[in-house]
């Protein structure tokens, strides 16, 4: 049989050096997928993309950026624009908030992060190459939303405090200045750090869950941004009993220095946002563990 | 060793893969055959659990893949679809792969060797040609140092170099006692790798077999031209024997090689004019095999001029 005959002469002798093989040592029954390692995989698979460094640093840049120019061009009496305050807010500034005008920004730079960081898997088809590694599954969403949470903590965490500082001088003698140790200034920039945060993993739900990017940053900047603006639409008795509970509110709520009237509590804010993002996570977890990638 | 038992996948009302049995054993090249949409890549896919089965099922060393403790290393895995993030590079991507098994850094530089990579392995792999992808795609594959190594259409956009490479390689991976299941939809290319084939076509099981055997059966006998035509014909009757007549003074026949039937005609004094081993291609046996079962079947020729 020609075909055969010319399998067999064809057999590689010299291939024998570069085997497929791993030499002896590094073989084999230590290879093992355990948490740990997935989470160590998605760390390398976040900082070795180039748009994770640009969406990373723009939302880090925007935060220092509004802020500053914020707190320089303030002049009492005036409301700065930035983060629409909640309806029936006097709209009084207060440093903090000017040095966090740019959360709105730095939110959508996030958001998109963990969005391309879990829709990005599917848009490339990197998810097949990824989930035959991790056939389990989810571990794969856990590491993300473990590895995008701390990094987006940590780091707008800095930038709002950057803010701050950088902010002060221009509000030097205005009668709102504040320093770092007053009251409630480091928590609220804290929870400017942990509401980013939050954002960031809900992208990775929201991209997990709808697969498609463009799909996703719709919805993320649908119910940040547009969703509070709509619900105006419905009888103020209704809006006022549930506008607290909107994402974007509950999640302003935790960075606001003063409660305002009509919202809630740092603690509660902070509790309903957590609830939206663990409901997206769940959302997220079944559609992975059920249907086909 | 893979065992797919009554594998059936529908997406709707579509059947793509239907009550497929078939075993892919240690040691063998397996080659997974069928044309374009007879439900190869979803077979692939039900294997390494991406798609799961409608019904039936498919365990790979025993157990279904989500049970893997280390999947990458029972199974590498090429899925003819690009499975990877273009803006990474080839090293990273590995790297990523790798750091899920606790693989070292040195296996991965093994791989990237292997695969010929090593001079682009920094780059980031959106730039990579066809061929280089298939590489990489192979050089993943071959990551885990995996018992069973599956590859869907690896010679795709392949230079000749490269597929003499992935032939060699496939060879050497099966005689190291690995079980090695490769698809194709071209029969000439597979039948020059793999021992054992399993043919499908509408999702269904339409050959399971060796490559000898196949090539056998395909074989298009023999052509004979003489005068005393039926003198011959009850010569060289025999059990596995069977002798058509194409022409005045000519036999087809097949059971008996060229050789055999010229010793027989020259023993017993019947002169041969012609004595002609036809050569049907494995590819026209392929074709035969699953003419009725093809997918997305063109329009002869003809037939479309006369339409038009």
């Amino acid at each position: 049989m020609p075909t055969s005959a010319l399998r067999r002469t064809q057999r590689p002798g010299k291939l024998a050096g570069l085997s497929a093989a791993p030499d002896p040592q590094t073989s084999a029954t230590r290879y093992k997928v355990t948490g740990i390692r997935v989470l160590r995989s998605e760390w390398a698979k976040f900082w070795s993309l180039r748009s994770s460094w640009i969406t990373l640093g723009v939302a880090v840049f925007l935060l220092v950026l509004f802020g500053t120019i914020a707190s320089y061009t303030y002049s009492p009496g005036v409301t700065t624009g930035g983060r629409p305050g909640p309806r029936g807010g006097s709209g009084d500034s207060d440093a903090v908030s000017l040095a966090l005008t740019g959360v709105t920004f730095a939110s959508l730079a996030v958001g998109v992060l963990g969005v391309l960081l879990a829709a990005g898997e599917y848009s490339t088809g990197m998810i097949r190459s990824t989930l035959t590694a991790v056939p389990r599954r989810l571990p794969v969403l856990w590491s993300k939303a473990a590895v995008i949470g701390p990094i987006v903590l940590v780091l707008t965490m800095i930038g709002a405090l950057a803010a701050f500082q950088l902010g002060s001088p221009g509000l030097d003698g205005e009668k709102i200045a504040l320093s770092p140790g007053d009251d409630g200034v480091l928590r609220s920039l804290a929870g400017a750090g942990v509401y980013l945060a939050l954002v960031a993993v809900f992208g990775v739900a929201l991209g997990m869950l709808v697969r498609s990017s463009a799909g996703a940053i719709a919805i993320l900047v649908g119910a940040l941004l547009i969703l509070p603006g709509l619900a105006t639409l419905l009888p103020d008795s209704v809006y006022d009993s549930i506008n607290p509970y909107f994402p974007s509110n509950a999640g302003s709520a935790v960075y606001a220095l003063h409660q305002s009237s009509g919202s809630l509590s740092p603690g509660a804010g902070l509790a309903v946002f957590a609830g939206w993002v663990a409901l997206t996570l769940g959302g997220a977890a079944y559609r992975l563990r059920k249907s086909d990638a | 060793m893979i065992e797919a038992r009554e594998l059936t996948k529908r997406y709707g009302d579509k059947t793509v893969v239907d009550n497929l049995s078939f075993t892919v054993r240690p040691g063998e090249v397996t080659g997974f055959l069928g044309p374009n949409g007879a439900g190869k890549s979803t077979t692939m896919r039900m294997i390494v659990g991406l798609d799961s089965p409608t019904k039936g099922s498919v365990t790979v060393a025993g157990r279904s893949y989500a049970d893997q403790a280390a999947p990458l290393h029972e199974i590498g895995t090429l899925l003819e679809a690009k499975s990877v993030h273009p803006g990474r590079s080839a090293l990273n991507h590995l790297m990523a792969l790798a750091h899920t098994h606790g693989i070292p850094r040195r296996r991965v530089d093994e791989v990237i060797e292997l695969a010929g990579l090593s001079s682009v392995s920094g780059k980031r792999v959106g730039a990579f040609s066809l061929g280089m992808g298939q590489r990489l795609g192979i050089a993943a594959a071959l990551l885990g140092d995996p018992a069973i190594v599956m590859l869907d259409e690896p010679v795709n956009g392949l230079d000749p170099e490269g597929v003499l490479w992935v032939r060699n390689l496939l060879r050497s991976l099966a005689d190291e006692g690995r079980a090695v299941m490769l698809s194709s939809h071209l029969m000439s290319e597979t039948a020059l790798i793999a021992d054992h084939l399993v043919i499908i076509g509408r999702g269904r099981l339409l050959a399971d077999t060796t490559v000898d055997d196949f090539t056998r059966e395909a074989g298009g006998g023999v052509k004979v031209a003489t005068t005393e035509t039926a003198r011959l014909r009850a010569l060289l009757a025999g059990p596995e024997v069977t002798i058509a007549s194409s022409a005045d003074e000519e036999l087809l026949v097949s059971g008996r090689d060229a050789r055999e039937i010229g010793a027989i005609a020259a023993r017993h004094g019947i002169a041969l004019y012609e004595l002609t081993p036809q050569a049907v291609s494995l590819e026209t046996a392929f074709m035969d095999l699953t003419r009725d079962v093809v997918e997305y079947q063109s329009a002869p020729a003809g037939a479309e001029r006369k339409a038009a």
